[in-house]
């Protein structure tokens, strides 16, 4: 069902376009290498799923299960190092443009690229923290064998998280003073980082509990609820400059209010539909009907 | 030398050409050439090689999800042959819709990425229909598309028939949400009046009724019914030649032809030529560009052969019916119609020759499509279709003539709306993200062809292996998922 993931990305796509055009042209141009290799590792991801199961053959199988492990790592880490760049701001000029390299001298200063010690780090939390969030889905949703080897893994990536999670917090509060100064105005925006930490607590707990699902969603959870805590910490913006004065807010990028009307009336209805008959198609008809021999390891 | 350049010998005869090689930026016209793959070209080229790749799938499985249904209706009223034929062609739309997804993703990106100054400015606009299909295409046809490949069995007869008509209701959207969004780019409409940047949406309405819509949304969908006709008929016509398959064959087959026919009869009449007048109304000079009509006169003929000179403002070794253009026109022998002269250069699209032969290849590729199916189906009629290996070898070669024509005639709307990205309102040369260099362009562009390259091969190896074999050798869905799990041992 990797289509299904495709489909949703490219709604959202469509969705930015027209909720966010300014943003997206901006964003979209300036992180222009970073983004292009996201589509080649995309494809990589599709086909090595998709190319998998056409011919039954070892050394076939093998070199799409390489394929399509190294694109979902290079993809877990490029989503980090995007969520990096945007909490760290960059090079935007007068005119709201910037175009970031791949790299420049990976320091976090004026003139920034994608990769530096702090985006990289934030790349590697992401790689934990979708890792750890895999694992838990193992565990639940997995054959016995399966489910003993990850098991063992699952403390490990636990520490791992921890500790990168802990060392991307503080270099954020380093490197992007407006978190500080939200903090400062809005206290109550501690609320995102501590829930987070307490989810994914939580989520190891409910695993040691033998509560594979409960586990699993608890750590979704802390994901939404760090993405959360980087959007309230710079909000107003929506992509920080290094040079505060020339950051986009939000008011600056959305669509104009007359567009959006328009949109919701249609886009609300639409949703609804897709998702009624998604319930009934995937939901009831089927898990209940249809087994999968393949999805019983 | 001794002045330690590099200088060619005096005697060599290519000596006048030597400045091509020095690639120093010396300035003056030389500078020009230098640097000829500028910006523009090479966002224009990258954002056309990407969507002309693109559409190579989608063309295949819009019509061919329209073929499925017909033959899934066949299938209820009894023949298990037309039943074997569904389940082949749905393995087939399987891997290409999986080909048009994974290349229709770049596209949504290249908006942003290649053309910033452009989405930017019309986001709120193109951003509808671009969501829309997301919302009301997409989800539409994975679902489906899923239930068709492996629910036959959990959701009988009557389900599978929902399911293909859900997923052809998916596919056709889909195009009319993407035709909706480049007929606004041909003929903005439904924007607010005044000069606003970015554009702001005003009707909805207007927009999806955009007079341009109507007869460019029509004259694709023929096209990808023709194109899905033609893939059917010519792996029909393998198996006939080979003397394999042979009543699955004879279900689908005579499907392919009579839609294949009528596609193709539609396709330039009344379609084609309504497009055509629609044309001719809002873009003049595209018009006068696409039909080689360079001078303005009464009684203008139709231009069957020739090749345009645009110094000498004139048509080399023309073959011409006279009067005939202005008739299809204006449906009066002697009207008048503007010639390019008529017009002031800069509205000129800017490459004329390619317009005009895209046009020609597109319209004369048409007629072949009619004549090859009209044969066929006289005798498909008569009941000896499968006795002339003759004309079954005329239909299993056609099949890459259908992507010709298709992608001939995108190029035919596309290089027509130059010099604009967004007909009189934006043009493409102010479009384009500025601030990414050409040096990045022409990377991510080797990239893409270096992937297209590879999926290509991949798609091809499938392809063959899934003709290869054939409609009956798979008994069933199961088998399929049998033998998968058996891979994961």
């Amino acid at each position: 069902m990797w289509d299904g993931n495709e489909v949703w990305l490219l709604a959202s796509g469509g969705a930015i376009v027209l909720a966010f055009p300014t943003l997206y042209a901006i964003s979209f141009s300036g992180f222009y290498l970073p983004l292009m290799m996201v589509l080649w590792l995309l494809m990589g991801r599709a086909l090595g799923i998709e190319m998998r199961h056409c011919i039954t053959d070892r050394l076939w199988n093998q070199f799409w299960d390489v394929i399509f492990a190294i694109s979902s790592f290079l993809l877990a880490l490029f989503l980090g190092v995007a969520l990096g760049n945007v909490v760290r701001g960059v090079s935007l000029s007068a005119d709201g443009k910037f175009f970031a390299p791949l790299w420049t001298d990976f320091r976090v200063g004026e003139l920034t690229g994608i990769l530096d010690w702090y985006t990289i780090l934030v790349g590697l939390a992401a790689v934990a923290a979708l890792t750890y969030h895999a694992a838990l889905w193992l565990q639940w949703r997995s054959g016995p064998r399966v489910q003993q080897r990850v098991s063992q893994a699952i403390p490990l990536l636990f520490v791992l998280l921890l500790i990168l999670w802990i060392g991307t917090i503080a270099a954020s509060i380093s490197v992007q003073p407006i978190l500080t100064e939200n903090f400062r105005a809005r206290p109550w925006g501690a609320v995102f980082p501590i829930g987070s930490f307490l989810a994914i607590f939580a989520s190891l707990s409910l695993h040691r509990r033998q509560r594979a699902g409960a586990a699993f969603k608890t750590s979704a959870l802390s994901l939404y609820v760090m993405i959360c805590g980087a959007a309230a910490g710079l909000y107003p913006y929506v992509l920080p400059a290094r040079n505060p004065q020339w950051g986009l807010t939000i008011a600056r990028v959305a669509s104009s209010p007359e567009s959006m009307t328009l949109a919701l009336l249609w886009w609300i209805p639409g949703m609804v539909l897709v998702g009624i008959y998604t319930y009934f198609v995937y939901g009831k008809i089927l898990p209940t009907r249809l087994s999968l021999p393949h999805e019983e390891h | 030398m001794a002045d330690g350049s590099i200088q060619p010998p005096s005697d060599n005869p290519y000596a006048t050409h030597s400045s091509s090689l020095d690639f120093r930026p010396a300035g003056g016209p030389r500078h020009g050439a230098w640097c000829a793959m500028d910006a523009l070209t090479l966002h224009r080229l990258h954002f056309g090689f990407t969507v002309t790749y693109h559409y190579l799938f989608p063309q295949i499985t819009m019509g061919l999800a329209l073929l499925i249904f017909i033959l899934k209706t066949k299938a209820l009223r009894g023949t298990e042959a037309a039943n074997w034929a569904v389940r082949f062609w749905t393995k087939i739309f399987g891997v290409v819709f999986v080909m048009g997804v994974i290349t229709g993703i770049p596209l949504e990106f290249q908006f942003g990425t290649n053309w910033s100054r452009f989405s930017e400015f019309s986001g709120g606009i193109i951003g509808q229909t671009l969501a829309m299909e997301g919302v009301f295409a997409f989800f539409l046809e994975s679902s489906f598309l899923y239930l068709l490949l492996f629910g036959e069995n959990a959701i009988g007869q009557r389900g599978h028939w929902l399911a293909s008509l859900a997923l052809f209701v998916g596919t056709w959207l889909s195009g009319f949400f993407i035709v909706c969004t480049n007929a606004w780019m041909q003929h903005p409409v439904g924007y607010a009046a005044q000069a606003a940047r970015p554009l702001k949406l005003d009707s909805l309405a207007a927009l999806l009724t955009n007079p341009w819509v109507v007869p460019q949304y029509l004259h694709t969908m023929m096209g990808t019914t023709i194109t899905a006709s033609f893939v059917v008929a010519s792996i029909g016509a393998f198996y006939s030649l080979r003397g394999v398959h042979t009543a699955v064959v004879r279900s689908f087959v005579p499907v392919a032809i009579v839609v294949g026919f009528v596609a193709s009869v539609l396709a330039a009449f009344p379609i084609g030529d309504w497009h055509a007048k629609m044309v001719y109304r809002h873009q003049p000079v595209t018009f006068a560009a696409m039909e080689g009509h360079f001078h303005t006169g009464d009684g203008a003929g139709l231009v069957l052969i020739g090749q345009p000179d645009l110094e000498k403002m004139r048509l080399d070794n023309p073959v011409v019916i006279p009067r005939l253009l202005s008739f299809l026109t204006h449906a009066r022998w002697n009207a008048r119609i503007a010639g390019l002269s008529e017009f002031p250069q800069d509205l000129w699209p800017t490459n004329i020759p390619i317009l005009y032969y895209s046009y020609h290849i597109m319209a004369g590729l048409g007629t072949f499509f009619i004549g090859i199916m009209l044969l066929s189906a006289l005798y498909l009629v008569c009941g000896r279709l499968y006795d002339q290996r003759w004309l079954l070898w005329i239909l299993m070669c056609s099949l890459p003539f259908p992507f010709i024509a298709n992608t001939a005639g995108w190029m035919t709307a596309e290089f027509g709306r130059q010099p604009w990205v967004i007909y009189n309102l934006m043009r493409t040369a102010d479009g384009y993200s500025d601030h990414v260099s050409p040096g990045n362009a022409a990377f991510t562009l080797l990239g893409f062809a270096g992937m297209y390259v590879f999926i290509s091969i991949l798609f091809l190896f499938l392809m063959f292996r899934i003709i290869e074999e054939g409609p009956r050798s798979e008994t069933a869905p199961e088998t399929r998922l049998r033998s998968t799990a058996e891979g994961d041992v």
